[in-house]
């Protein structure tokens, strides 16, 4: 059983690849990437991809499915249905599930649950403390042994910096990453959107950039100090990006990721007490916008991920203090991203690194790739294509965003996992 | 206007008009029998979700002047605490046949959802830190008729300004008349470098000032807000003693600020702290005036939204 996909643009960030060509599927692996493949044989399915990009699919390394426990949200069968939908073939999940995901019991469970619904591979991402309450660590090694591609305590941050500094070290033992939600509890205590201008306007407790940066500060000196990687999730803020440029000189062992919703959108979205735009970290501001792209273009920041985070209108439909933070991303991220590109911030390749390779080697797993033999794990994605956001087209069973209405750029038009095709239009 | 939600979204006529219209009404409640027919057979909802008696009853006085009929709901004992949400609460009230809400929410922008979801006009009589309006329509009221004018004056807010849902709406609602405004208070109490912007009203002028002599000296007007030790059970301010000491109104700032100026309060006082006792014979203390004008205030609110249709 072959698939041919014929005369497209072809990225491949693990080989460097970026010439218009074909690509050759055979029996759901990669046989081959060529300017010209010529076939005679007759059972062939061949896919006209002019005009398109064809590359792997994309790694997200920050994903919220809900399953354990809050299911009416997502689950994992809707959520990877979502994540093929985007272009994402692998996710990582993070574990504030209900219960937590901080034993061996849940990470298999997700495992399981995985193997009979997913659309895609599922990564679980375990608790680096137990209940992440912040206390005690949770079983590395049994956790590892169980599936766990990585410790994260994401919605906390670790704020025992003891306690923090214990969970890098001990994560050496198990080669598992860390992944840090990095936000001083204290100065972020009920706070609802960024502080500024709006919050004084909303009469909205605000979330100071000082809780995030100081927070990246104490995890870039732990990192230092223990010599261990630490992953800083979602970052959002300007003032970073010093401390990032500082670690880097350093030499210190770290890796940072942003989101598209960090680098589009404004806190001027939750204006008229918009819940849809209620998301932690919150939206900034344009400087901050300004400052995170810049971080992109320097290779401060390293990984794209969604944080997709489905909230069903009982959590959303309610007093915006009330309302639950985040917001759905999976089906945005690549053409969001794909935005970089246009402006000039990173070139196509650039930000593939940034969403396949990238995150597979912080999650130490092969990235899909173009390579001979590789799993066919295949995006074909049109960049021109302009569609709307409707709650029809969204594949998760919430549909919290504040992209709502709005038009997009750059469509995921077909997906190729194994030996299926998924044409992501009907 | 559709609903009266804040005083940020208040243009200098429309505040004006009620103004007007206030002071017009207000001659109904001299009368010997103060009760006019205008809005007999309306139905006012006041929604109170935070303890409260001088507003609420500030509000059933003027549905009652008006001859509206009143309902009330009181958080307390209610649906509300057997996880009923606020949503369904008001939907379902409001298919009893309610013309009007008015709504005192201790959260931030609730009359806001609601009015995005309801067909009625909404009266936000207070939300969480965010706004007051009708407390600084009746600031304003207060002030323009003992001093004649509302532009040009120097108005000096003490306390608690950053929590203050009445500072925010004073603050706006004066500058926007053409007033400008200090505030002054404990500086961690006080808008932040980065969210000053807002409270800058293009016509009118803002400052903040570390200094009580700063905010006080000159000033036409001078409000102080109750106090609060704590804020989500931690302690905000070092010891009351303290604060009455330093922020607290004594006969000792009477030399810095205008000779008749007006001293406020929107209530309830912490006599010995934001005010101290003394102040009580303070002869140019309108703090009872407030309260008169919030009723006619509160009339013209009414009248506003609910004659004509
Ligand atoms: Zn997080
Ligand atoms: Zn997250």
């Amino acid at each position: 059983m072959k698939i041919l996909l014929k005369k497209g643009r072809i990225l491949d960030p693990s080989s460097g690849l970026d010439f218009v060509g074909d690509l050759l599927i055979e029996d759901g692996n990669i046989r081959g990437v060529e300017r010209d493949i010529e076939l005679s044989e007759k059972n062939i399915t061949m896919l006209d991809c002019q005009g398109k990009l064809i590359f792997p699919g994309l790694v997200d390394m920050h994903v919220h499915l809900r399953e354990p426990g809050e299911e009416w949200k997502e689950d994992i069968e809707s959520g990877t249905r979502a994540a093929l939908y985007g272009g994402v073939l692998r996710v990582a999940c993070m574990p504030n599930t209900k219960p937590v995901n901080d034993s061996p019991e849940v990470t298999s469970y997700i495992l399981k649950r995985a193997k009979e619904k997913a659309w895609v591979t599922v990564y679980p991402i375990s608790a680096i403390t137990k209940g992440q309450e912040g206390k005690e660590l949770s079983e590395f090694g049994r956790l590892k042994k169980a599936g766990a591609i990585a410790v994260s305590d994401d919605g906390k941050w670790v704020a025992n910096s003891a306690l923090m500094k214990r969970a890098l070290l001990y994560a050496k033992n198990f080669d598992l990453p860390v992944i840090s939600h990095c936000e001083d509890p204290f100065l972020s205590f009920k706070g609802q959107i960024n502080e500024g201008k709006i919050s004084a306007k909303l009469g909205l407790k605000g979330i100071p950039s000082s809780a995030e940066t100081i927070a990246v500060i104490r995890d870039l000196l732990l990192a230092k100090e223990t010599e261990t990687s630490v992953h800083l999730a979602h970052l959002s803020v300007k003032e970073n990006i010093p401390f990032l440029k500082w670690a880097k000189e350093e030499g210190i062992p770290f890796t940072a990721e942003t989101c598209p919703h960090y680098f589009t959108l404004t806190e001027k979205e939750v204006e008229g007490y918009n819940t849809l735009a209620k998301v932690n970290p919150p939206l900034r501001t344009e400087e901050d916008i300004y400052a995170i792209k810049n971080a992109l273009k320097e290779g401060y920041i390293e990984v794209i991920a969604s944080d997709h985070a489905p909230h069903s209108p009982l959590e959303k439909e309610v007093e915006f203090e009330l309302a639950s933070f985040g917001m759905l991303g999976l089906q945005f991220l690549l053409p969001l991203s794909f935005n970089l590109v246009r402006e000039g911030v990173l070139s196509e390749l650039k930000l593939l690194e940034y969403m396949i390779t990238n995150p597979s080697k912080i999650l130490r797993v092969t990235p899909p790739s173009f390579k001979e033999g590789a799993l066919a794990e295949v995006i074909v994605f049109d960049p021109e294509e302009e569609w709307k956001v409707t709650e029809e087209i969204i594949q998760s069973k919430s549909k919290n965003t504040p992209l709502l209405g709005k038009t997009l750029k750059g469509k995921v038009k077909m997906i190729i996992l194994q030996k299926t095709i998924y044409r992501a239009d009907t | 206007m559709r609903h009266l939600l804040d005083i940020q979204s208040l243009s200098q006529e429309e505040i004006s008009e009620i103004l007007r219209l206030a002071e017009n009404l207000k001659e109904i409640l001299i009368r010997p029998i103060p009760k006019v027919p205008t809005l007999r057979g309306k139905l006012v909802l006041l929604l109170f979700y935070e303890p409260s008696t001088r507003t609420k009853f500030s509000f059933e006085r003027a549905c009652k002047v008006l001859s509206a009929d009143t309902m009330s709901f009181s958080a307390k004992g209610s649906s509300l605490e057997k996880g009923e949400t606020i949503l369904d609460t008001v939907k379902n009230l409001y298919a009893l046949g309610v013309n009007l809400l008015v709504i005192r929410h201790n959260l931030s922008g609730t009359p806001h959802f609601l009015a995005k979801h309801l067909k009625i006009p909404v009266v936000n009589a207070g939300d969480g830190i965010h706004e007051h309006p009708t407390q600084a329509l009746l600031d304003l009221l207060t002030v323009k008729e003992k001093l004649g004018t509302l532009s040009g004056l120097k108005v000096a807010i003490v306390g608690d300004i950053k929590h203050s849902r009445v500072a925010h709406s004073d603050i706006l609602a004066f500058q926007k008349m053409g007033s400008s405004v200090y505030v002054t208070g404990p500086a961690h109490l006080l808008p932040e470098p980065k969210e000053r912007e807002f409270f800058e009203v293009k016509s009118g002028g803002f400052k903040v000032c570390y200094k009580m002599e700063d905010a006080l000296k000159d000033a036409d007007v001078v409000m102080a807000l109750r106090i609060q030790r704590e804020r989500h059970g931690e302690p905000f301010i070092p010891a009351l003693k303290e604060y009455a000491e330093i922020f607290g109104l004594t006969p000792k700032y009477l030399e810095l600020i205008k000779e008749k100026a007006l001293l406020m309060h929107p209530g309830p006082i912490n006599w010995g702290v934001e005010l101290s006792y003394e102040m009580e014979k303070y002869p140019f203390q309108v703090i009872l005036d407030q309260v008169e004008n919030g009723v006619a205030v509160r009339m013209a609110v009414l009248l506003r939204f609910l004659s004509g249709d």
